[in-house]
């Protein structure tokens, strides 16, 4: 790295550069669109130039979207708030249940263990049409459908696998040496688990808890299927900006930026625990 | 603390781990497990140490049968060969582990780790997490975690291994000292004989997880139970020659290079039995040429080492012998000499066994004529 010469570091801040950009491009236009009123998006050829204005979220956080023939009311605020509900609940959950798993599946070689770790990760190759259907019909009957309640259990088929399989892959690289020699120090198996396995395997169960938030965040058949109107996530609400009226796409963009700034937040936050690796040099070799 | 071993036998699927191995070492005496890698001994350790089960047997320490009781409750202390810190702890809160555990307060935990700390010469690094130490610190240190807890039982599995020379031979003359001091029942495994013979108030060999031989370190290296041991202890390696032992008018001898040498047994029934004599590079020295026992070699290079100079050289049948000397020492370096062998230190295997023939103690009586 240090012995790069010029030529290779231009050429690789242009790939870079380039990169940034073909990636980065969608989400700051949207950006710029969300400052915007529908005539200056649509005008031809489009500019990056324009007088902002905050009406999109002024109209998205008080409700009511000025259509141009009407006024619609959605709840979109409500909306951002089922998703965070939804979202934080159905993680927590799965890393109550997933870690401790992931560690009864990483370690304690049980019989079978390969086989119940396998069907779990199977929940994620089915079409969630196929689980949904009779489960609408189970919902209904035991009055689970439109619960909150019965929403985060339904997103454990999406989260619980994903974290189970991560963090079992992070508990497996924790050397039993260590747990060995913190049980021989005098503590017991619970304090080995909490005070030696968790911390170890901090950064793969922050990547883990991350990557299932953001799956339960963009979830949108379950709860499209399972929730009524005041449950419905941000993924489903976005549909009411499809109007009869047109589409308004200053306040689609303003949506937008809205439903992904805690997911983008939450990533920001978590990044140093994700570059933290595990080989901390405890062990030689 | 005293520990047995009551016929333990371990196996992973097919594998036979260990087979029908018992011990027993008494209280606050250092038995060194000394064997090749794959012999078994870590095994052992954890076994003992209590974090895996053995499939048949029992382990006995203090007079209670361990069976059920978790590690934790053992009152063991071990060193890892792989030193096994935690690495998202500093070197403090590693060594204060075992104490942490006893709820001591802070303060008592404090001054136990410094002062353990001030031993192994690791107090200026107390507050460095794992990844900052060197080598030698992660040793000092895991070392210091296995002392802290004063265990009845101290495991130490191969603790010099990865560790530079100069520390491992600073570390052999300081541990043994650190050792005494606990007053605690200690295993030692090592694959280093010169740790073995320097720790061990008993060696035992272990080798395809069943033990081969128990004895003081003059026991294993003066009259080793097989051809294995024999090679096993001892740095250069013993030479080997097959002999065929002859009954002639001044009792049993063989004839090597045309030369005969009296056996160290009296025992006629080996007479005619293909053997192995065991001649220690230092049981052989140079001599003049009209020597009595005088045997012509070739030599053909010679090592100087710092304390000891070794010599190859070659008999007139071809067969290659090492020869060990003080260094300082003269002899001749390169072309014709004479050799001859002091019968007093041989030792006779059985070619077919490899087991050893027990000697008459010819050796005593040697000495006393």
């Amino acid at each position: 790295m240090q012995t790069m010469n010029p030529i290779e570091r231009i050429l690789r801040a242009v790939a870079l550069s380039l990169v940034i950009f073909f990636f980065m491009f969608p989400i700051f236009w949207i950006f710029l669109m969300s400052f915007q009123t529908n005539e200056t998006i649509l005008r031809v050829p489009p500019s990056m130039f324009f007088e902002p204005t905050l009406t999109n979220y002024r109209s998205l956080i008080s409700g009511s979207l000025d259509g141009s023939t009407a006024t619609l009311e959605i709840q979109f605020m409500g909306n951002l708030y089922n998703s965070l509900f939804l979202s934080v609940a159905a993680v927590s959950v799965g890393l109550i249940l997933g870690v401790p798993a992931a560690y009864a599946f990483a370690k304690l070689k049980f019989r079978g263990s390969e086989d119940i770790a396998f069907t779990l990760l199977s929940f994620r190759f089915a079409p969630p049409l196929l689980v949904l259907l009779p489960l609408t019909i189970y919902f209904q009957k035991i009055g689970l459908a439109d619960t909150y309640f019965g929403l985060i259990w339904v997103y454990q088929l999406i989260v619980l696998p994903l974290i189970l399989w991560i963090v079992r892959g992070y508990f497996e690289d924790i050397p039993s040496d260590i747990e060995y020699a913190h049980r021989i120090a005098g503590h017991g198996f619970w304090s080995t688990f909490t005070k030696i396995a968790l911390p170890l395997a901090g950064p793969g169960i922050a990547a883990a808890g991350l990557l299932a938030f953001i799956f339960a965040w963009n979830n949108f058949i379950f709860a499209l299927v399972l929730a009524s109107a005041d449950k419905q996530p941000v993924t489903v609400g976005a549909l009411a900006f499809i109007t009869a009226s047109g589409i308004n796409y200053g306040q689609i963009a303003a949506g937008i930026m809205l439903s992904i700034a805690p997911v983008f937040a939450l990533a920001l936050y978590a990044q140093r625990y994700l570059v933290e690796g595990l080989s901390l040099g405890a062990v030689k070799g | 603390m005293s520990l047995t071993l009551n016929k333990i036998s371990k196996s992973f699927k097919d594998d036979v781990v260990l087979d029908d191995l018992s011990l027993e070492v008494p209280t606050g005496k250092t038995l060194v497990l000394f064997g090749p890698s794959g012999a078994g001994k870590t095994v052992l350790l954890r076994l003992i140490a209590g974090v895996i089960e053995p499939d048949v047997g029992d382990i006995i320490i203090g007079g209670c049968n361990m069976e059920g009781v978790e590690p934790e409750d053992r009152g063991i202390g071990m060193a890892f060969q792989n030193f096994a810190l935690f690495p998202h702890l500093s070197a403090l809160d590693n060594i204060a582990s075992p104490l942490a555990a006893r709820r001591q307060d802070k303060s008592n935990i404090q001054s136990g780790v410094e002062k353990l700390a001030r031993l192994l010469k690791i107090d200026h690094v107390l507050g460095h997490k794992p990844k900052e130490l060197s080598n030698g610190q992660k040793q000092r240190t895991a070392l210091a975690r296995a002392l802290a807890g004063e265990p009845r039982i101290l495991l130490l599995d191969d603790p010099l291994r990865n560790v530079d020379a100069k520390l491992r031979f600073e570390m052999r003359l300081e541990l043994p000292r650190l050792i005494k001091h606990q007053h605690a029942t200690v295993i030692y495994v090592t694959q280093d004989y010169k740790e073995a013979m320097a720790f061990g108030d008993e060696i035992a060999v272990v080798n395809r997880g069943r033990i081969q031989q128990v004895g003081t370190p003059e026991d294993v290296y003066l009259s080793p139970a097989n051809m294995d041991i024999a090679q096993l202890f001892g740095d250069p390696v013993i030479n080997l020659l097959e002999v065929t032992p002859q009954m002639g008018p001044n009792g049993l001898h063989a004839l090597v290079s045309d030369q005969p040498l009296a056996l160290p047994t009296s025992d006629a029934s080996i007479a005619g039995r293909s053997c192995v004599l065991g001649l220690r590079p230092e049981a052989l020295h140079f001599v003049d040429a009209g020597a009595p026992g005088a045997i012509p070699v070739t030599v053909e290079t010679e090592t100087p080492l710092n304390e000891k100079t070794i010599t190859l050289a070659m008999t007139a049948r071809g067969r290659e012998v090492m020869l060990s000397r003080p260094a300082g020492t003269p002899g001749p370096t390169t072309g014709p000499a004479h050799i001859a062998i002091n019968h007093q230190v041989t030792l006779l295997f059985d070619a077919e066994s490899q087991a050893l023939i027990p000697s008459n103690d010819l050796g005593t009586a040697g000495k006393v004529a």
